[in-house]
Order: structure tokens, then sequence, then C-alpha cells
């Protein structure tokens, strides 16, 4: 007697999935042209499924044998994940056409691995875990290297693949050696049978063992989830990924996976090992500690703007991991409102990195910006404002994300690691500064292209503003991503 | 007024005004320049009428803040939008709003390009004085202290005269952002403890003697770079010289007061204990400042970087009188920043009216302008007075308390920085004597015309301000003494109390 489990609460994740196929067919069919259709039928079901999230009833459900789970946090991040996707493949479009990539694979791959996301910000059990990191990451291999004319593409696909791989293996390492030690993969027997071990541990030290080897399991999951963040010591593929991929594809990359590696993360540690939170704080505290010393210092060297945003991305991972690091609501809530902010500010750079095109070539040096205060003063006016926000000077967005990191750390007395962090941050700030500079200090060379589509500056205009006006009406958000905390401590 | 919400007018009016000039500047570049500066002129002039109406409306016999004005703003952080005054911050307001149209009216004429965003940045620049003034909140007084940085960086790194000046913009960056983030990390701290960031409730809390250290450490880096105290002080010189001259203005006139303001309103209130504690490396710190830097002004040869090293040595003055903890001595370190505000903005735009005419600070290539610009001479001469605190003058009134103040707790102390009058003389008079006085023996120099009308409308009021608050300084004293008689009872009860509880637990 098979029984088909309930549906309903993975509704956005099928018909997103169905929405997935039916765009593989209708490129099938309709051809080499059909690029711009499949992309809009592309975002438009990112559309659709964000309604259907926000259709859902609330609270907490369960379904395909516990594999799956849909509860307020997984929405929220769905939410920004969706955001993110739809958006950096608005931006894509002008971008494929220029560089004579534009095939209808792409949007297509962007639907699968934004699939994959979805399932890993709901996945409940260590397999559907794996199962829905595996779709993202495979269709994101494809993606890095999209452009075939393009050895660093080629290149950077590769790395990525090669190192995901790793990551991979080592998470697969990692939860076999927990369900060998506790006999289950699933997210609520594992937390209930951490429970029992840590009652058992205040007792005595009678399970010790037992428990070291989950603890080495945790600590190969974290490094592979680390590695899907790119948090240092895992860091290592993410400047050259970025640099070498489509930069519409490595603004994707800074967004969407981010965030849902992200809620992974902190789903992984807080729901099944929320007992072990001792043991797994110090690795998070370490690696945001690193994170955010190696991202400040090392993008002050760049001279390439997509390796200074992949190390700014290395970066403000380290400050969203100080939320988990904290371990408490209020660090998650941290974490959710950091990557919430963080989205527009990374897109909103990322569109005018796409817009450096001169003479129809794309260009990445940040010398290239020179003058541009006042050869396009709007693009520049756009690109200042996303560089103090992430630098975290007030009233902009950045800053109210880093004061809800940092207060979560400060709760819970680690003034060492809040010390670093704010240093980091001063540090960050000269090379943000120093991007301001180049656009307004020195002398124009060469005028940018005028802009074509109205995707880039619409996305700018509107990320922008977000990140200008945030400090007026900042409640709804937080709020929200308080619930969406809330939720993952409930159960 | 009634009910009006007369201190959110004043913060955000400039704000109002820059977004006027975004919407009207339209045309060709002359025309948006033109719109540009009047907009920007009335909205400062309106904004301080309103700053003026808010200081005949302050009830200087009222203990506590007034005006207030109180909203839910991040509710799951239990931090609120809230406004107030005090007769501590109330005249900085005044004084904030008195500064602006003369910055404006001073950039009149210097500044030719990109006139828009010079406006729109001066208007944002004074939303966030005016509001880091009446903020009673913590996340709030810090949003505004650090969202100055922006608008002063861009100032000084676009408009600024200089071959160095990015140099320099990013000097006063990065260190007002090292000591700041550290004042996040002791402001959050607070904020654990109490579970607010709203500041009476902070005034009301009380810490254990360790924490008290390190938060008081934490705020005094922040606030000690925004004095600045040396030796952290190396960033003001560069970005004065570099600054256009509105930007040096504000810079002397209201940023360097943000600092000494953080010392009245956070750390002596909040951290009594850690005060007393500390209080003689103020002291060490504020008697260095006040002898090497005038010193060190006296080997100048740019007129700027002189004025820029008076500015520390009258902080330092200011400092040491405030950690005095006596009425007088606190009354005239405030009484002394505001007079500092309006003589040293005047000095500096001394300077530009020079620097406009002839484009170098050197001091060696003016002298004799007593021959051709006499009204110059005697508008540069009044505030040469106010600097060094000739009686009748503002300066005085502020120097003379600040004497008396420390001069009750520590005769050594009050020795040494009394040496500072002497030195801030000699400079004062030596710069006065080589750029006026003495025949002109270069033709360019000859050329120089006397001031403009324009520039006269800018002078008298600076003028008129420096000789009231010197002929009678009750109008100025009288709003702030309850406040600080309060303060200062305060500091004495509670560190009593700790006294107490020491003893007992021995």
């Amino acid at each position: 007697m098979v029984s088909l489990p309930d549906l309903m609460p993975a509704l956005p994740e099928i018909f997103l999935a169905a929405a997935g196929l039916a765009l593989l067919l209708i490129g099938v069919f309709a051809g080499e042209k059909s690029t711009r259709m499949v992309a809009s039928l592309a975002v438009m079901s990112f559309v659709i499924t964000g309604a259907l999230l926000l259709m859902a009833p609330g609270g907490r459900a369960v379904t395909f044998n516990g594999m799956f789970v849909a509860d307020g946090f997984a929405v929220f991040m769905k939410i920004l994940v969706l955001i993110g996707s739809a958006l950096a493949l608005v931006l894509s479009l002008d971008y494929l056409e220029h560089e004579g990539m534009s095939r209808f694979e792409y949007p297509v791959l962007f639907v699968l691995a934004t699939v994959g996301m979805l399932l890993m910000v709901s996945a409940n059990n260590l397999i559907s875990l794996y199962l829905g990191l595996e779709l993202q990451s495979l269709s994101l291999y494809v993606v890095a290297a999209f452009n075939p004319d393009s050895e660093r593409s080629s290149e950077a696909g590769l790395k990525y693949f090669v190192l995901g791989a790793l990551s991979s293996g080592m998470l697969l390492y990692g939860a076999s050696l927990i369900y060998g030690f506790l006999g289950t993969t699933s997210f609520e027997a594992l937390a209930l049978a951490l429970s029992g071990q840590a009652a058992a541990g205040s007792q005595g030290a009678a399970l010790a063992g037992a428990s070291m080897g989950v603890i080495i399991g945790l600590v190969f999951v974290c490094a592979a989830l680390a590695f899907k963040v790119s948090a240092v010591p895992f860091h290592m593929w993410t400047p050259d990924v970025y640099e070498g991929a489509p930069t519409p594809v490595t603004a994707f990359f800074a967004v969407a996976p981010k965030v849902a590696a992200m809620a992974l993360f902190v789903r992984v540690l807080v729901e099944p090992f929320g007992h072990l939170t001792g043991q797994w704080q110090q690795i998070i505290v370490v690696t945001s500690a690193l994170s955010m010393i190696l991202g400040s210092f090392a993008a002050i060297a760049q001279s390439n703007i997509k390796r200074l945003m992949a190390y700014s991305s290395i970066g403000h991972v380290g400050f969203a991991l100080l939320g988990l690091a904290a371990g408490t609501p209020q660090g998650i809530t941290g974490v959710i409102v950091y990557m919430a902010i963080y989205i527009p500010m990374s897109l909103g750079a990322f569109a005018v990195i796409l817009s450096m095109r001169v003479n129809g070539k794309q260009v990445e040096g940040i010398q290239d910006l020179a003058g541009l205060g006042k050869t396009s003063p709007g693009l520049a006016v756009a690109l200042v404002v996303m560089m103090f926000s992430m630098a975290g000077i007030p009233p902009l967005a950045g800053f109210f994300a880093k004061l809800y990191v940092f207060r979560a750390v400060i709760e819970q007395h680690f003034y060492v690691l809040a010390v670093i962090g704010v240093l980091a941050s001063v540090v960050s700030a000269v090379y943000y500064l120093k991007i301001i500079r180049v656009m307004y200090f020195d002398e124009p060379k060469v005028a940018f292209d005028k802009a074509e589509g109205a995707a880039i500056p619409a996305i700018l205009a509107v990320s922008t503003l977000f990140i200008v006006v945030f400090w007026l009406l900042p409640a709804p958000l937080t709020g929200a991503a308080q619930a969406a905390a809330a939720s993952l401590f409930g159960g | 007024m009634g009910n009006w919400p007369i201190l959110s007018l004043v913060t955000f009016l400039p704000l109002v005004g820059a977004a006027l000039i975004l919407l009207l500047a339209r045309g060709s570049e002359a025309a948006v320049a033109a719109t540009a500066r009047w907009v920007a002129l009335w909205t400062t002039l309106v904004t301080f009428a309103l700053s003026i109406a808010i200081w005949i409306g302050f009830d200087p016999t009222v203990v506590g803040f007034q005006m207030e004005e109180k909203v839910a703003w991040f509710p799951d952080l239990n931090i609120s939008y809230h406004l107030g005054v005090d007769g501590i911050s109330v005249l900085f307001v005044v004084l904030s709003a008195f500064l602006m149209p003369i910055c404006i009216l001073a950039s009149w004429e210097s500044i030719h390009s990109r006139v828009k965003e010079y406006m729109v940045s001066f208007l944002i620049l004074e939303t966030m004085m005016i509001g880091m003034f009446c903020a009673l909140d913590y996340v709030l007084f810090y949003v505004f202290f650090e969202g100055v940085l922006i608008p002063m960086f861009v100032i000084i790194g676009i408009w600024g005269s200089g071959e160095r000046r990015i140099y320099a913009a990013f000097k006063l960056f990065l260190f007002t952002l090292l000591g700041s983030v550290l004042m996040l990390v002791a402001l959050l701290t607070m904020y654990v403890q109490a579970g607010t960031t709203d500041i009476p409730t902070l005034l009301a809390t009380k810490y254990g003697y360790d924490m008290q250290v390190w938060l008081w450490l934490a705020m005094f880096a922040s606030f000690a770079v925004k004095v600045p105290m040396w030796p952290v002080h190396t960033w003001l010189p560069d970005a004065h010289v570099e600054a256009p001259t509105a930007g040096s203005v504000i810079l002397a006139g209201v940023l360097l007061k943000m600092g000494g303001y953080g010392f009245l309103r956070f750390s002596i209130p909040m951290l009594p204990e850690a005060t007393a504690l500390l209080t003689p490396l103020v002291y060490g710190l504020s008697i260095v400042a006040v002898i090497y830097t005038s010193l060190v002004a006296l080997a100048q040869e740019d007129m700027k970087k002189m004025i820029a090293y008076s500015s520390i040595a009258h902080m330092g003055f200011v400092t040491a009188g405030m950690f005095s903890l006596t009425q007088q001595g606190m009354e005239g370190s405030i009484f002394q920043m505001l007079s500092h505000g309006v003589v040293s903005s005047a000095l500096f735009l001394c300077v530009g009216v020079v620097y406009d005419r002839l484009h170098t600070r050197e001091i060696a290539r003016y002298g004799g302008l007593a021959n051709n610009m006499p009204k110059y001479a005697v508008f540069f001469f009044i505030m040469l007075l106010g600097s060094v605190g000739l009686p009748a003058t503002s300066g005085f009134v502020g120097e003379f308390m600040i004497m008396l103040g420390i001069f009750q707790v520590n005769t050594w102390v009050a020795t040494l920085v009394a040496t500072g009058l002497i030195l801030g003389a000699t400079y004062m008079l030596l710069l006065y004597r080589k750029v006026i006085f003495g025949e002109i023996t270069r033709e360019d120099v000859r050329k120089m015309t006397d001031l403009t009308p324009r520039e006269i409308v800018i002078f008298v009021p600076l003028a008129l301000v420096v000789l009231w608050m010197g002929i009678y300084p009750s109008s100025f004293l009288n709003v702030m003494s309850v406040s600080v008689d309060h303060l200062i009872t305060q500091y004495h009860a509670d560190l009593g109390r700790a006294g107490a509880v020491a003893v007992a637990v021995r």
C-alpha cells in the first residue's frame, strides 16, 4: 500500500520543476531564437512560485515522509532566493545577446538551479539536503562555463566543478558518519537522538565516544557547507569562478545560491544539531572571523572589479555568519536580515558592473570606472550608495544589517569576535572607498556605452532606492525576519 | 508652534531642501547652479529660523529633555526614533543651523563645478549634524554621527583644493570610522545590558566597574578622534588644508564639537566611575594637546594649517575643562565649544577670502593687507581677539571659566593649560602681523580688492555673535546651567553611591 504523499506543502517547488521542464520543451521546439521568450516565461514562473509560496497556509508542514519541510523560515528564504534568481536572469538578457551566447538553455538552467535551491532551503533530511544541493550545483557548474568561446569561463566551470565535487564528497562522508553513529538521517530524529545524548552526557561521559563520531561528521558537513557559502578556509574557488564566469552568472552566484546555502547552513546547524551548539559554534566563530579578515584584506589589492566583489562577498558571508555564530534566535534574525539586505546591494553593484561596456566590449578593471561621476552620474551615484552601504555606513541599509549581527554576538558576550568584525569592516571600507575615489576623483578616460535596455537601470534604481530609504520603514522586513527565525526555533 | 514635531522639522528640513534641489534644478549648467544655490540658502535660513524658535521655546529652568518626540523605529530591537533637547544640546543645534547659511554664502562664488551636488551634500550634512544633537536614542545618535562621514568625504574629495585631497578624505574617513566602530561595540554592549538604546534609560542604568572602564575606553576611541585629541589629531590638519572653505567651517565649527558633546552626553554621565578613574588620562592628553599643538601652530607656514592646529589646542582646553567636573569648568567648556565654533569658522572664512583672491594660503605670500583691505583687516582682528580670548569677546568667557573650573581641582593642570593662552596669543598675533601689517611688497597682493557686500554679509553676524557672547554671556549660560548642574550633581551622587558600595563590600 503506497499512498501519495501530501503534495500541497511542496506545491511551489513542484510548479517550478514542471515549469522548468516545460520551458525546456518550448526551447527545443522553438529553437535558438526563443531565448528571450523562454527567459520571460522563466521570470514569470519565478513570480508565480513566489505567489504560491505566499499563498500557502502558514505554520510548519512536513511531507514526503519527513523529507521536506515548509515553515516560516523556508518561505522567507525562498522568497529571497526567487528575487535573486529572477533579477539576475533579467540582468543577463542584454549581456547574452551582446556576447553571442543567447541560448534557451540558460534560463532553463536558472530555473533548475532555483528548484534545487528551494529544495535545499526546505530539506529536512540529510538525503533531501544532498539531492537539492546537487541539483543546484550541477546547474551552476554548467552556467559558470556557459561561454564556450572563453577559456576563462570554461576554466571557471571546471574549477567550480572539481572543488564542488570535493565538497559534495565531504558532505556525504560527514553525513555517512552521522548516519552511522546515530542511525538516522532525518533532522527531527537527529535532534531527538542528540537531545538524549546531551542529557546523558550531562549526567556522565558515558556517551562521549559515540558523540565524537557525530562531531567528526558534523565537522565534515560544516566544511562542505562553508564551501557552498564560500567562507574561509573553503573560499578558494570564489575569486576565480567570479572572475571567469560570465558577469551576469557571477551576479547570480553572488545572490541566490548564497542565500540558499546560508539558509541550509542555518537549518542544519540549528535544527538537527541544535543540541551541539557548543561544538559547532567554535567552527563558525573561527570561520566567520577568518572570512571577515581575509575578505577585507585580500580585496584591497584587487584590480579586477569582479575579483574584488568575490572577496567582498567572502567578507559579507563572514559578517552574516556572525549571526549564526551567536546561535540564538536573535542571531538567526541577524543572518536573515543580513542576507535580505545583501541581495539588493550585490545586485545593484553587479548592475553597474554589467553596464561597464566600452565600444561594445565588456570591461572589468576598477580603473575603467575612472571619472564615472562625470560621464554617467546616475550609475556613479548608485554605485556610491552600494559601496557606502557595503562598508556599513549609516543611514544606509548595510549598516543595519551589521547592527543586527553584531547585536547577536555581543549578546553572547563574544566581544573579541565583535571587535575583529568591526575592525575588519574598517579595513573593508578602504577598498569600497577606493572605488568611489576612482569614480569621482580620477579623471575620465573613456565613457561607457549608453545602456540599451531598461532592465539594468530599473533594477539599479530599485535597489538603490531600497538601500537609501530602508531606514525610513525597517519594521516590516525586520519583523518578518524575526518571525522567520522564530519559526526555526519553535519546532 | 503648539504640538508641531519641531525637532524633526529642523532635522529633516534640509533633506527636503536637498530633494527640492534635485527636483527643481533643470536646464543649463548656470541655471542649475543658481537654483541650487538659492534653494540651499533659503532652506538653511528657514532651518536657522526654526532653530531660533527652539531656543526661544526652550525652558531653561527645567531639568531633563524637552520637546521630546518618540516613535517606534525597530520595534523588534526596542529601538525608537527619539528626539529631544536639553540645555547642553539645544545651543549646538542653533550653532549648526547658524553656520549653515554662512557656509552656503561662502561657497556662492568659489564653487563652480557640480554646484548642485555640492549644495545637496551640505544639506545632507546639516540634517546629520542637527539630528545628532537632537537624538535621544543611542543607535539614532550613531546613525547621524557616522552619517556625517559620507557628505564630508565627498565634500573634501571632490571640491577640495589641494593635491592631497584624496589622501585627506581617506584619512578623515578611516580615522573616524575606526573610532566609531569601537563605540558601536560599546553601544551594543550597553544595549544588551539595558535592553534598550533609549538615552534617558541608559542614563539611569548602572554598569559594573570593569565594564565601565572598557565601555569608557571604547567610546573614548570614537570621541577622542572626533575632538580631536593628541595623538589621534593628525587627520584634522590634513582635512582642513584640503577642504573647501565651507567644509573647513563645518569641520571646525560643528564636527569637532560632536566629540565634546559625546563626552558630555555619554561618557561622563553614563560611566561615572570610569570617568573618575580616567580623568588623569584626559588631563594629560589635553595638556599635551594645548602645549604641543600650540607650538606646532607657531611653526606653520600655511594659514589654514595654523588655524587647524589652534583648533586642536582650543579643543584641548575644552576637554580639560569638561573633565574638571565643576560647574564653571563644564559650562565654560560648552561655552568655549560654541565660541570656538563661531570664531574658528570665521577664521577659516578669513583665510577663504584671501585664498579666493590669490589662490595660496602661504603666510609669506601676503603682507600689508591693512592698506588695501581695511574692512577685511577689521573683521580678521575681531576674530583674532576672539581666538586669543581678549575680554569682551566670546573666547575670554569660555577660557576664563575653564581656568576657574580646573583651578579648583588641580592647580598644576590649570597652570600648564594656561601656557596655551600665551602661546595662542603668540601665534595668532604673529599670523596677523605677517598677513595684515607691514608694507605691500608684491604686485598681486596690491591688486587684491576689499570685501564684497556678500562677504560683509557673512562676517557681520559672526562678529556680532562673538561680541554678544563676550559682553553678555548670560543669555547662553542661563540656557545650560540647570542641565549642567543636574549632570554634575548626578555624577557626584553616582560616584558617592559607588564609593559607599565599595566601602560596604570591604
